[in-house]
């Protein structure tokens, strides 16, 4: 971990009016790192984002980028850095290939790169057959995949995603995430927001946000493992339906972390330490019960259960 | 002849020479959630726009609640409540406001109007924000008062295109549940989604490839017919326990996962597939696990490929 940081967020606290949106955000993140930032809305993802970008100035706390200020122009880090807002704009009466040519010469792309660059992003998105459409007849998630396209022409020391996947496919979203990982093995860092856990368990390393600060951080992987809870796979019994299942476990209050309905079943996350006794309880109403092993998905749930103020929808 | 509140039959839509709908045909019964699915650019958004009478097709037939969606498109839009996927909210008026314009727009005024924005605004638990900006509400509440939007007028069918799109996963279960108790008093609900998990709320699921309906039915259909076999989490190196399993016939997939593979191996085949593993990798550690949605989704639009 000796490697020196790309990025350093520390001590990050601002306010909007009223709302106190960071507050004592810090992280770092290193070469070759993907970094995921996860959390609820509210919890302070895109200010962080926008501080990192150079566009807001915190009230308190610093970021540097490659030791630099990303507020000072002068600390030339705005070129070492990419950038892609959750609304990306697009030209919506240019064609998706005038699109992309428009940001490789703002990127300052060489021909030979660009039509390298261009064609593999075409390839991962499926966007290939439809390059002389234009922007504003693709469908919601294709421009959505122009827009990530458009922002990964540029391969910067930084590349910083807000939300770059919202409304792309589960097959575009691998593929694209198998191209991030690409990235990074060649050293790149990249921080991403996200509101899918797969992609969160794919990161290095994730940051979960709740209030403006971290309450969490790791490697999914030894997240998930230090996880206490247990994931129940719960099917009902002769007769009895889903909604007996809930009735049961709406006697258990606290014990009880998240329940998600499963095909015919119900996926429950409970307490560790409640699981047997649960379980139990379950059997009885002739329900059949299988323990399952926790992801990503459970642990953030469970998270975010426990630090909510039990506020109703 | 059934009740059906949705009925299509060979319904196809083109623009130019292009084909985004093509002989599309199934029905959706009263009190039913129905999750479409596809790839980008496969056809939903434009498939709920013909729904909802805001797109005519260029062949076939559909009916929403016994109206021909061609002929009365006007008939149509008083009787569904449809959440566009680029739903769009004024970011400066108040959430009051908002509903106030909205309801307006669907003939609602005066002391029914009130009385219904009351009520909406209490079924989607808004009424604490009632009189913010729109634009201060994070993401997911103006979601809420885009559904509040879509109730206004109480339409039984309701058309959420993508409603829960950049939404985290405890905010996305909130939404659905307010949704499922919409269905439990009656409504029928159509819903396009590219979280599958979600997908395990509906009752039935159907999955569009290129502008056709692929695979129809409920998601333990659906998974027996496109993602058969038994699947296991093996813990352990992944490289290496890839390497040993990947060729074994009878496998039929494999995926990596921080700390292992996931595999899914035809009936009869385990035995053989999880000696390979353990000579591969003696330590490695075997977890029951099932198919899932995304495993039908990617067999499908694999398939649909072909
Ligand atoms: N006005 C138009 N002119 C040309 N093509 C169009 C037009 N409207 C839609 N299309 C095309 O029709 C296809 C289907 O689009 P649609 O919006 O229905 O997809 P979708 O399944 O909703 O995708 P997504 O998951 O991205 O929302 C796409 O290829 C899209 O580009
Ligand atoms: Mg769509």
């Amino acid at each position: 971990m000796g490697e020196t940081p790309v990025a350093v967020v520390s001590g990050l606290r601002h306010r909007y009016g009223t709302t106190l949106a960071l507050d004592g955000m810090a992280f770092e993140v290193r070469p070759g790192e993907l970094y995921g930032l996860i959390g609820p809305d509210g919890a302070g993802k895109t200010t962080t984002v926008r501080a990192l970008a150079g566009l807001l100035e915190p009230n308190e706390g610093t970021v540097r980028i490659g030791g630099g200020d990303p507020l000072d122009p002068r600390s030339g880090v705005r070129e070492h850095l990419g950038y892609m807002p959750q609304r990306f704009g697009l030209y919506r009466d240019l064609s998706v290939d005038e699109n992309l040519r428009f940001f490789g010469d703002l990127f300052c792309l060489d021909r030979k790169t660009f039509l390298e660059r261009r064609d593999r992003l075409m390839t991962i998105t499926r966007l290939a057959p439809f390059l002389a459409r234009r922007a504003d007849a693709l469908s919601g998630g294709m421009y959505k995949k122009l827009a990530l396209s458009c922002a990964l022409l540029h391969q910067p020391d930084l590349l910083i995603l807000d939300e770059p996947t919202n409304g792309v496919d589960p097959v575009s979203r691998g593929e694209l995430w198998d191209l991030l990982a690409d990235f990074t093995t060649q050293g790149m860092a990249v921080l991403v927001t996200t509101s899918y856990m797969d992609e969160a368990a794919r990161c290095s390393r994730v940051g979960l946000a709740s209030g403006g600060r971290l309450i969490l951080e790791g490697r999914p992987a030894d997240l998930v493992a230090a996880f206490g809870d247990a994931v129940l796979r719960v099917e009902p019994g002769a007769g009895a339906s889903t909604d007996d299942v809930e009735a049961t476990l709406a006697r258990e209050g606290r014990a009880i972390e998240a329940v998600t309905p499963l095909g015919t079943g119900l996926r429950v996350v409970v307490r560790g330490d409640d699981a047997d006794r649960i379980t139990a309880r379950l059997e009885e109403t002739t329900a059949t019960v299988r323990r399952m092993t926790p992801g990503f998905e459970d642990l953030y749930l469970a998270r975010m259960a426990s630090t909510s103020t039990g506020e109703g929808p | 002849m059934t009740d059906a509140v949705i009925r299509c039959r060979d319904l196809g839509r083109t623009f130019g020479d292009f084909h985004a709908v093509r002989d599309v045909t199934f029905e959706v019964p009263p009190g039913e959630i129905f999750g479409y699915l596809g790839a980008n650019g496969a056809g939903k958004s434009t498939t709920i726009r013909i729904l909802c009478g805001l797109l005519s097709p260029s062949s076939g037939h559909a009916e929403v609640a016994g109206f021909d969606v061609a002929k009365d498109p006007e008939a149509v839009k008083r009787r569904i409540g449809y959440m566009s996927q680029k739903f769009s909210l004024y970011p400066d008026l108040t959430v009051e406001e908002n509903l106030d314009f909205f309801g307006g727009a669907y003939g609602l005024s005066g002391r029914t109007l009130r009385a219904r924005i009351d009520a909406v605004v209490d079924e989607v638990g808004l009424r604490s924000e009632r009189k913010a900006m729109t634009s201060s509400l994070p993401g997911g509440r103006q979601q809420r008062v885009a559904l509040a939007n879509a109730l206004l007028h109480d339409p039984r069918i309701l058309f959420l295109d993508e409603p829960t799109a950049g939404v985290d996963p405890a905010a996305r279960r909130e939404f659905l549940a307010l949704v499922r108790r919409r269905v439990q008093a009656g409504a029928t609900v159509f819903l396009t989604t590219h979280y599958l998990d979600e997908a395990e709320y509906c009752r039935r699921v159907g999955l569009m490839v290129a502008g056709r309906l692929v695979a129809l039915g409920t998601p333990a259909e659906l998974k027996a017919a496109w993602a058969p076999g038994d699947v296991r989490v093996l813990r352990g190196a992944p490289t290496a326990l890839g390497g040993a399993v990947r060729p074994i016939p009878g496998v039929l997939a494999v995926q990596s996962l921080g700390g292992g593979i996931r595999i899914r191996v035809e009936a009869g085949r385990l035995d053989t597939v999880l000696a390979a593993a353990r000579s591969a990798d003696p330590d490695v550690a075997v977890e029951v696990a099932e198919p899932t949605l995304d495993d039908v989704f990617l067999a499908v639009v694999q398939g649909g490929d072909r």
